[in-house]
């Protein structure tokens, strides 16, 4: 029954059985309306989680359920319908001639009725402001329309979960800040639980919580604001940490006090004015 | 080499519907040894403009000229293969473009293409992994078996063993890392550096422009739309947010300091000078209320 939520237990994956683990003993849980960035460095395990979470692979070990569901091949096409992925690569992820014909096309797959999927095309894609591209053809727009386009037809489907693998690490820092922006509305707009895969750190800053890969394993979890705390650590693992928390670092050595750890340049500067004003 | 565009324009499809000025008379020159960065957002020019500078592309109107080589709109360019052996570019996304059943093959292909002897191929080859970092043992494996940060450095080293005098990066971090940018930002800085190359680097990155170029052109509707330093092109923040370009985040930090009474100008400081600098700052108090 449904407490909604995707769970990893003790989910250990291999490509090949004489290859090492790609993922290891690796626990976690997404909850509902939660929003989940994965980190690590290339080769951590981050992009096998994603591929997991909606059965494009399947673990050796251990089990994966969504929704209370196991993820195996009987229920693949359910999970799909909860779990919704936007890829790396703008350009391989079109099949439509038109806009529309992209988005219905995934409704197609789940075989849902079309005054439904009338209805759901004009509703995503206003969701993610496409509204006017309908009858464009993908391959003319964008890149960051192109993804829009994609999360829209994720969003057509109505899943629970959408899973974001590297999403913008292709666009220009103007496509970069629409899907975010897009994200972000979207996230406050539906019921949604939201998995970012991504090296950007302003993309961490702004999720609710943190899982930090390092080799295979879930190496922390926690708030942004936790784990860049721990910036040292991070830094070990190959990880970089955000501006605004390097400086904080170089401060505190500097014997400014600061009490918690900088998420933007807002905060900083603001504890900045509050200290030197005791001071 | 010096590299010089004179009154430089190029039309896609002339006298067609589809019609575009991409570059529209665009004059600057780039002195040899120097480390330009290009920045623009999409559709500026750069990728145009780039494809200049090995003659992929001819100028529709004005000239382009790279070192000893010119090439004249409406003149047809007999130095071709002379350019293309000595402006090297690592397209966007290079290790889409591997192709070879080896390592060393593939990265051999340039060369023997213009020539180069069996016993300088293998020496320039081993150099050229060297480079990059990837291990020998490599060389004999197929390059689609390795990991995608290998691949980009196979067809990395493919342009390096070609021996280039000119350098030209078009993106050449996309989709890495952070770890793996930095490792491939700093090697091109420390080959430029070594070999004495120019180098012509085309990123949405303002990071890196800042980390290691001494020169940068701002691209705008095919146009130069700013020149300078580092430091004179990210002091004009709005100008570029007008261009929809953003500033190094050290930059908009200390301008959003002066809303909070912290007045400093940025001179290319460290983040630890910086620290001191806002410490003192702080520490004396004082001057307000």
């Amino acid at each position: 029954m449904g407490e909604r939520q995707v769970e990893f237990r003790n989910v250990s994956f291999r490509y090949q059985e004489d290859m090492p683990w790609v993922l290891r003993d690796v626990s976690f849980t997404i909850g509902p309306d939660e929003w989940v960035a994965v980190i690590g460095h290339n080769g951590s395990g981050k992009s096998t989680i994603a591929k997991l979470m909606n059965g494009l692979l399947f673990p050796q070990e251990g089990e994966i359920l969504v929704d209370g569901m196991p993820v195996n091949e009987k229920t693949i096409w359910d999970v799909r319908k909860q779990v919704g992925m936007v890829f790396q690569n703008p350009d391989n992820q079109f099949v439509g001639t038109t806009v529309k014909d992209d988005v219905a096309f995934g409704m197609e797959n789940h075989g849902m009725p079309r005054e439904l999927m009338l209805e759901r095309i004009k509703e995503s894609l206003s969701a993610v402001g496409m509204s006017d591209y309908e009858q464009q053809e993908p391959h003319r727009l964008s890149g960051g329309q192109k993804q829009r386009v994609a999360i829209a037809s994720v969003l057509a489907v109505s899943p629970k979960f959408i899973i974001l693998d590297e999403a913008t690490a292709m666009l220009d820092p103007k496509g970069r800040k629409e899907i975010m922006n897009t994200v972000h509305r979207v996230q406050e707009e539906r019921d949604l639980s939201l998995i970012t895969i991504t090296h950007d750190l302003h993309e961490v800053t702004q999720s609710s919580r943190v899982i930090v890969m390092n080799k295979g394993e879930v190496w922390m979890q926690g708030s942004p604001r936790d784990v860049f705390s721990k910036k040292e650590h991070l830094q070990e693992i190959g990880l970089d940490t955000p501006f605004v928390s390097k400086l904080a670092d170089h401060l505190k050595a500097e014997g400014v006090p600061l009490t918690r750890e900088p998420l933007n340049h807002q905060e900083l500067l603001e504890e900045l004015w509050t200290s030197r004003s005791i001071m | 080499m010096d590299i010089t565009f004179d009154h430089v324009s190029y039309t896609y499809q002339p006298n067609t519907p589809f019609e575009h000025r991409a570059l529209d008379d665009l004059s600057f020159t780039i002195q040899s040894g120097s480390f330009v960065a290009v920045i623009g957002h999409t559709g500026s020019g750069k990728s145009t403009l780039i494809q200049h500078l090995n003659g992929l592309l001819q100028p529709t109107e004005g000239q382009v000229q790279v070192g000893p080589y010119t090439m004249k709109a409406g003149e047809k360019n007999k130095q071709l293969m002379k350019l293309r052996e000595n402006v090297g570019v690592v397209f966007q996304y290079p290790e889409h473009q591997l192709f070879e059943e080896t390592v060393e093959k593939d990265i051999g292909f340039g060369p023997q293409n213009f020539g180069v002897g069996q016993d300088e191929i293998k020496r320039r080859t081993k150099e050229a992994v060297q480079a990059v970092k990837l291990p020998e043992e490599l060389l004999e494996r197929s390059p689609f078996d390795l990991s995608g940060g290998q691949m980009r450095r196979v067809a990395i080293s493919g342009v390096l063993a070609m021996d280039p005098e000119v350098l030209v990066l078009d993106e050449p971090t996309a989709g890495l890392d952070p770890n793996g940018r930095k490792e491939i930002m700093d090697m091109f800085y420390h080959l430029h550096q070594e070999k004495g190359l120019t180098t012509v680097l085309v990123t949405h990155s303002m990071e890196d422009a800042l980390a290691y170029a001494d020169h940068i052109i701002i691209m705008n509707q095919g146009k130069v739309y700013r020149e300078g330093t580092p430091l004179e092109i990210f002091k004009q923040q709005q100008a570029l947010e007008d261009v929809q370009l953003d500033v190094p985040e050290v930059v908009s930090f200390l301008k959003m300091a002066r809303d909070y009474g912290l007045d400093l100008e940025y001179e290319g400081q460290t983040i630890a000078e910086l620290a001191k600098e806002i410490a003192l700052k702080v520490k004396g108090g004082g001057d307000h209320e």
